[in-house]
């Protein structure tokens, strides 16, 4: 099932809009001051002409009988001068308003996106491992995006349109009041249709965004398992299948635009038939002789209801503009929505004051803090009382009736306990959903768990700052991932400050240097794609050689080798071998050849240890472990 | 661009040509709307008699119902046509990948196809929604207003000689600055999504080695770079509406000045007052849509790369097809490779199989062992003509492959392939794309030599079982069964697991291989494994090495003679099997 085809029906809260408008300000609090000082003063300025028009015009007429033009000049020359030097001033409005927008903009969505990212590095692995990748990377594309279209365009375009409709409604006041009341019943007409519209619209929107997601859906499924299809001669099945999917999109794609097509029509001529009507009725006002009520006082006359009629068109036309801004204004505020949920969820927890620091032996022989990297690590540990103890850093772990769910009704770890003192390899079998990886998942905290102890070197490891942690603490995954970038720096991706000497060093020391330095570039060959220019089996080395150059004391192996085969296990596995030396391990493995050597093996059924000890114990017992031993027992 | 695609229209070419013949009607009673709206104002002014003002106000409402009719029609057939396009590229692209061989679907990944049919698609059908709204309203539009001001204002309609070259320059040169510039932000654009993606994809190792920190500085630089360049294309487009502006206004200080020069000399007898107006009104109009031709011509563009991007997927030819005359008949399950050499793309440097002979008889079964990357998953796709031998043959019942129809090969050549998959939907309806006319009793049937039978029974719901997509609720090794079994219900000549029962335990391997031998045995077995206790009692075993065999013979023969495969079963059978 896709993901989009539940989305949620949430209301659209429009509080989102007040908090974009917060965050901007916050941003860019004189910027935004400014833009909106310059669209004020271009709006107003956009004014101005029309008036000027009218003036000259009026100044022609009279000019025009005595057909004097030097005298005409006088007067209208420099009212022409005068409106080019206001044109100058607008049109510099426009550009440092235009301008400084398209920094603002972008400014803002830069200043969003790193906010976003830097609130979703910070979230519990319970997200990512709950959401969908697509899900998490729509945020980055379709909701940003529709973010940029209501800031560049919808923010400002509503912003004018006030003003617009402000100064005009201020000065369609001050000719007539009963005139602007029957202004206003046509606009409330004009709102009310374009909302009907604009909800049967953005109606179909919505469904044609479910629809889009059914399809992708199933373009997805069926493009990933093409070769499947081809095996199997589906391939008419799948077209008549997809072809009931498009018709579907096309059905709520259709509907969705006819109704954002209409809007602007009959908002348009409802527009005009308004300006009809003003016109025939003013006319009649006229005739009536009735008294006007005004601002100004005036009386009703042919030079109140023509610039009236041009206010109407004008209000008619903001009114228009705005509607237009509507779907961008929805679809905006949906997707700021979406973002401000990610942006407020809870971060990942951490109380953790015990930090991990260099460490050397004074000369009385105690463990005192140092300021560079010695190769020794403690556990600095400040207590209530104000003193600090340093711990040395060892690698023992210890789990004590460890209870652990990943939701509140459903416990998948029940009383586990063990401990891997320093240089242990302890070993981890079982079916899948058995609860191994689990298990690792609470030593570095990925997870908390709900009932029981776990400690690191004797102290809780919640009382350790996850950071530190997590340092001394590598893993190796069944999943490589490797980033985009050279090789040398994937396995610097392991100590930010190891030199050069270090990682080749590292990757040696896995047996890495032997395949990276035969590759093109070397150490700088470039990786994509997840490194899918190498092979598992390499890819899993430099993951090794990555972990390697970290260092740490303890080190967790999750199915490190079980996708590659077995000729090249056994080079991997010498990699490993040579990691894990001296070093606490935890490791998981599918094939029971990778943990037979292990200090102490725990199988582990339905989130219990049912038997441990080393393998020639557990053989001796005859029990699972024998079983899956013998190939007895499936162990997926 | 565009035009590329515009014969996929098809059956909505009458939405298309009703939208333009009524988008046309729309300009022309827009146009015609002013008009009488002066009208009614002078007859408003002249203090005329109410009735003529009622006249010229109905005539008036009239064509506002019209232009509704006509804009409301417009709305409703362009989305209709610009949806259909849509849906016929979407249709013809998927239809277009149907027909792709294997060669063809390495070429594309399978995001990529996604992303064609959906983003690119949804692009062009919005370019083409403005194409036949604006492309025509546009240059109506101006051709209209150019000769109105021409007929009205007469001498004053110079002033667009100066103007319409300017703007026009202007906007050209803006556009033509800024799409490079929004090009190269489209291509930061895909880097930093692939960032987001790797990033969130690998969370548990930034997590693990508590790079968080250093991730947001990378996202940072990475968000900084695109918002440097989209600020510095968006400046350039920021261009546009002062541009604009400059030349409204030029029009407006120009009319004015020579316009009341002109009328005052001549007192008002070469041009009057209400010419100026009209002057000023379509001065507008016209500057209005070059502003928009130059919108669609951005929007034109900007939609290219989506345009390409589909054209590339409608343009690729199968690499594969039919013979003219195909044979439709596989005589029996033998297989034969002569000389066959084979490399994934002419311009490979390396053969992927290299100088492969092979002869098995109907009915044989046959075990391949070998490393990855030695081209033991190649070796089979050849049989299924999944890929074409690049030198050699490949015969199947002593028929090249190439002279068969395809999904008379395919039907009888059932392929496991190495990353199976099962689909969304029950388990049932999975197993029948071996055979849309299975009966129950035939799926329980295959179920049951592929021992699926017994875990399928235990779920409650049994073969009705809903499969989540990519089958993520069955175990591996359930999943591996099933999907044997669906490739069982085809009743093959011959039948190829490629690494299939890797997740299935060795004692379930081995009854579905014992039951292979009962049930099937005329045919043709070919087991890819991993292990050797899969292929031991074979009666061949190939050993593959770097795209070619290395070794061929009986568990026993190649225990002696051939190193690799010696080294691989001592290697799985250390510390004592006891099996």
């Amino acid at each position: 099932m896709n993901d989009k085809m539940k989305m949620p029906k949430k209301k659209l809260n429009f509080s989102a809009l007040g908090r974009i408008i917060k965050l901007l300000y916050t941003f860019y609090p004189r910027l935004l001051f400014v833009i909106m000082f310059c669209l004020l003063f271009s709006s107003v300025t956009a004014a101005i002409p029309s008036l000027f028009t009218q003036n000259v015009i009026e100044d022609i007429e009279v000019w025009m009988v005595s057909r004097d033009w030097d005298g005409a000049k006088e007067v209208i020359i420099p009212k022409v001068l005068l409106l080019i030097g206001i044109y100058i001033v607008s049109i510099s409005a426009i550009i440092v308003q235009t301008q400084l927008m398209a920094y603002l903009t972008q400014g803002f969505l830069s200043k969003m996106r790193c906010t976003l990212f830097e609130r979703m590095q910070n979230l519990p692995i319970k997200y990512f491992d709950t959401n969908k990748h697509g899900d998490i990377m729509s945020h980055y594309t379709n909701d940003i995006d529709t973010l940029r279209q209501l800031v560049s365009q919808a923010f400002p375009s509503l912003f004018n349109s006030i003003i617009i409709v402000t100064c005009v409604f201020v000065i369609m006041l001050y000719f007539s009041i009963p005139m602007t009341l029957l202004v206003l019943v046509g606009v409330s007409v004009m709102l009310i249709m374009s909302k009907k519209i604009a909800g049967g619209s953005s109606k179909y929107f919505i469904r044609q965004q479910k629809a889009v997601g059914k399809t992708e859906g199933y373009i997805q499924e069926i493009m990933n398992g093409q070769k499947v299809v081809k095996v199997f001669s589906r391939e008419n099945q799948c077209i008549d299948d997809f072809d009931k999917i498009n018709d579907a999109l096309y059905e709520d794609s259709k509907r969705a635009h006819a109704y954002a097509n209409v809007l602007g029509p009959i908002i348009n001529n409802i527009g005009n038939v308004l300006y009809v009507l003003m016109a025939v009725i003013g006319g009649l006002y006229l005739l009536s002789g009735l008294p006007n009520i005004s601002l100004s006082g005036k009386a009703f006359g042919i030079s109140i209801l023509i610039p009236f009629l041009n206010m109407t068109k004008q209000f008619t036309g903001n009114i228009n503009q705005v509607s237009q801004q509507f779907n961008s204004i929805v679809m905006g505020v949906a997707g700021a929505q979406r973002v401000f949920e990610v942006m407020d969820m809870k971060p990942e927890a951490d109380n953790g004051y015990v930090t991990l620091v260099n460490a050397e032996y004074d000369s009385n022989g105690e463990l005192v803090e140092a300021n560079h990297r010695t190769g020794i690590w403690a556990w600095k540990h400040p207590h209530g009382d104000g003193t600090v103890t340093y711990t040395l850093l060892s690698g023992d772990v210890r789990l004590d009736d460890v209870d652990f769910g990943y939701t509140e009704e459903k416990t998948v770890l029940h009383n586990i306990t063990l401990f891997a003192e320093p240089g242990q390899k302890v070993a981890f079998v079982g079916a899948t959903g058995a609860g191994k990886t689990t298990i690792t998942n609470l030593i570095n905290r990925f997870y908390d768990i709900a009932d029981g102890k776990i400690r690191y070197d004797g102290i809780n490891i919640n009382k350790i700052r996850k950071s530190d942690l997590r340092r001394s603490l590598g893993i190796v995954l069944q999943d490589t991932n490797l980033f985009t970038g050279s090789v040398m720096e994937n396995i610097r991706y392991g100590r930010l400050d190891a030199t050069d000497e270090e990682c080749i060093a590292a990757a040696r020391l896995v047996g890495a240097d032997d395949f990276i330095t035969r590759l093109p570039a070397g150490y700088e060959t470039e990786l994509v794609n997840n490194g899918s220019n190498l092979s598992q089996g390499q890819r899993q080395l430099i993951a090794i050689a990555r972990a390697a150059v970290a260092d740490p004391p303890v080190m967790i192996m999750d199915e490190a080798t079980s996708s590659i085969d077995t000729r090249t296990e056994a080079i991997v596995q010498r990699g490993m071998d040579k990691l894990m030396e001296g070093r606490t391990v935890f490791i998981i493995a599918h094939r029971l050849s990778t943990v037979m050597n292990s200090d102490v093996i725990m199988v582990l059924d339905k989130g219990r240890i049912i038997e441990r000890g080393n393998h020639e114990k557990l053989i001796a017992e005859k029990g699972t472990y024998y079983q899956l031993y013998t190939g007895a027992f499936e162990l997926e | 661009m565009i035009f590329k695609l515009i014969k996929r229209v098809r059956e909505f070419k009458l939405p298309t040509i009703l939208t333009l013949i009524f988008i046309v009607g729309e300009v022309i009673i827009e146009a015609i709307i002013p008009f009488i709206t002066a009208e009614l104002v002078n007859n408003i002014k002249r203090g005329a008699e109410m009735e003529s003002v009622i006249k010229t106000g109905v005539a008036l409402v009239l064509l506002a119902v019209l232009s509704l009719v006509c804009g409301t029609v417009a709305g409703f057939t362009c989305a209709k046509a610009s949806a259909g396009f849509a849906k016929n590229l979407r249709h013809d692209v998927f239809t277009r990948v149907q027909g792709f061989s294997f060669e063809n679907i390495d070429k594309f990944s399978s995001s990529s196809l996604v992303t064609r049919m959906t983003t690119d698609i949804t692009n062009v059908q919005m370019s083409f929604m403005m194409l036949i709204r604006i492309a025509i309203r546009s240059p109506l539009l101006l051709v209209f207003s150019v000769i109105m001001a021409y007929v009205m204002g007469g001498a004053l309609a110079t002033t667009f000689v100066v103007v319409i070259p300017f703007l026009a320059c202007g906007l050209f040169l803006v556009s033509r600055k800024a799409m490079p510039a929004f090009r190269r932000v489209f291509k930061k654009y895909d880097r930093l999504n692939e960032s987001i993606e790797e990033n969130v994809r690998a969370i548990r190792v930034v997590k693990g080695f508590a790079r968080e920190e250093y991730e947001k500085q990378k996202f940072g630089t990475a968000a900084d770079e695109i918002r440097s360049n989209f600020t510095k294309a968006e400046r350039i487009v920021a261009f546009n509406q002062p541009l604009m502006q400059l030349c409204v206004y030029f029009n407006m200080a120009f009319v004015l000045i020579v316009g009341s020069k002109l009328t005052i000399q001549s007192g008002g007898d070469l041009i009057d007052v209400g010419q100026i107006s009209a002057m000023l009104t379509y001065g507008m109009q016209i500057l209005m849509s070059l502003m928009m031709l130059s919108m669609i011509y951005v929007m034109l563009t900007m939609s290219a790369e989506s345009v390409k991007r589909i054209a590339e997927v409608l343009e690729e030819s199968p690499s594969l097809s039919n013979p003219e005359s195909p044979i439709l008949e596989v005589a029996d399950g033998s297989v034969d490779f002569d000389d066959v050499s084979f490399k994934y793309s002419a311009k490979a440097k390396r053969y992927a199989l290299e100088n492969v002979n092979l002869h098995v008889k109907s009915g044989m079964t046959v075990g391949i062992i070998g490393g990855t990357g030695s081209s033991k998953s190649t070796l089979v796709q050849l049989i299924a003509r999944l890929y074409d031998v690049t030198e050699g043959c490949v015969k199947v019942g002593g028929v090249d492959v190439r002279e068969y129809d395809l999904d008379v090969l395919r039907g009888n050549v059932a392929m496991v392939l190495q990353k199976n998959l099962l689909f969304s939907g029950i388990i049932a309806e999975n197993l029948r794309w071996g055979n849309p006319n299975a009966t129950d009793e035939e799926i329980r049937e295959a179920c049951r030599l592929a021992c699926a039978d017994e875990f399928v029974s235990t779920f409650p719901d049994g073969y009705d079982t809903y499969i989540e997509q990519g089958g993520t609720n069955v175990s591996g090794g359930q999943k591996q069964r099933l999907c044997i079994a669906r490739a069982l219900l085809k009743k093959p000549k011959i039948l190829i697991l490629d690494d299939s029962t890797s997740a299935v335990d060795t004692k379930t391997d081995a009854i579905i291989r014992h039951s292979f031998k009962q049930y099937i045995p005329e045919t043709t077995k070919i087991i890819i494994a991993q292990r050797i206790s899969s292929v031991q009692d074979a009666d061949m075993i190939i050993v593959m090495e770097n795209g070619s065999i290395s070794a061929i013979g009986k568990h026993e023969e190649l225990i002696t003679s051939s190193e690799i495969y010696r080294e691989v079963y001592e290697q799985q059978t250390k510390g004592g099997d006891e099996e």
